[in-house]
C-alpha cells in the first residue's frame, strides 16, 4: 500500500467517521457531518499539493 | 464540605470508566448504553493503529530529551492496551527508510489522539453534558 492518495483517503474517511460518531447523535446528521469533513479532508489536500507543486522540497 | 459517599462512589464511576474507555476505544460508550458510537470506535481506531502499524510507523519512546518525541509517545499512549499489547508483540519499531513511515507515524499518533477525545466523550456523556 503505497498510493499517497489511497492513504489520504483512508486517514481522511477514518478521522472523518470518528469525529462525526463524536459530535452527532443523530444518524443522518453523522452522515451528512462525516461526509462534508471527509470531502473537505481530500479537496483540500489535493488542492493544497497543486499549490506547492511548483516549489521544490 | 465533606463528600457524601454517593458522590464519592459516582466520581470512583466516572474514574474506571474513562480508563475503561482510554483502555479499550469505545468501552465507555458501550458502558453508557451508546452500543453503536461504541462499536464504530471499537472497531475504527484499533484499526487505523493496525494500519500505522503495518506502514512500518515508529511507537515513539518516552524521550524526555526531545520534547517532539515525547509528544508523539504521548499521542500513541492514548491508544491504551493496544499500544502496551503492540509494544508486548514487538511491534511499532519502526522503518525510517519504508516510503510509507510517515503516513504510519500519522495513523499511529491520530489514532491515539482520537481515543482521548472518545474518552473525553463518554466523560461528558456521564456527566450528562450531552
Amino acid at each position: 500500500m503505497r498510493s499517497h492518495l489511497l492513504l489520504l483517503i483512508l486517514f481522511a474517511f477514518f478521522v472523518s467517521l470518528v469525529f462525526a460518531a463524536i459530535a452527532k447523535d443523530d444518524i443522518k446528521e453523522q452522515i451528512r457531518y462525516g461526509g462534508a469533513m471527509f470531502a473537505g479532508f481530500v479537496v483540500s489536500a489535493i488542492v493544497l499539493g497543486w499549490l506547492m507543486y511548483p516549489f521544490p522540497l | 464540605m465533606r463528600a457524601t459517599a454517593a458522590e464519592e462512589s459516582q466520581s470512583g464511576s466516572l474514574v474506571l470508566l474513562c480508563l475503561a474507555s482510554w483502555a479499550i476505544p469505545g468501552a465507555g460508550h458501550l458502558w453508557l448504553g451508546r452500543r453503536n458510537k461504541g462499536l464504530v470506535f471499537l472497531v475504527a481506531l484499533p484499526l487505523m493503529f493496525a494500519i500505522g502499524l503495518m506502514l512500518r510507523g515508529r511507537l515513539f519512546p518516552f524521550d524526555f530529551s526531545d520534547p517532539l518525541v515525547l509528544l508523539e509517545a504521548l499521542a500513541d499512549f492514548g491508544m491504551g492496551a493496544t499500544y502496551f499489547l503492540s509494544k508486548a508483540l514487538g511491534y511499532g519499531a519502526g522503518d525510517v527508510r519504508a516510503v510509507t513511515y510517515e503516513y504510519g507515524n500519522a495513523f499511529l499518533v491520530v489514532a491515539g489522539l482520537l481515543n482521548l477525545l472518545v474518552v473525553i466523550d463518554a466523560y461528558d456523556i456521564a456527566l450528562g453534558r450531552k
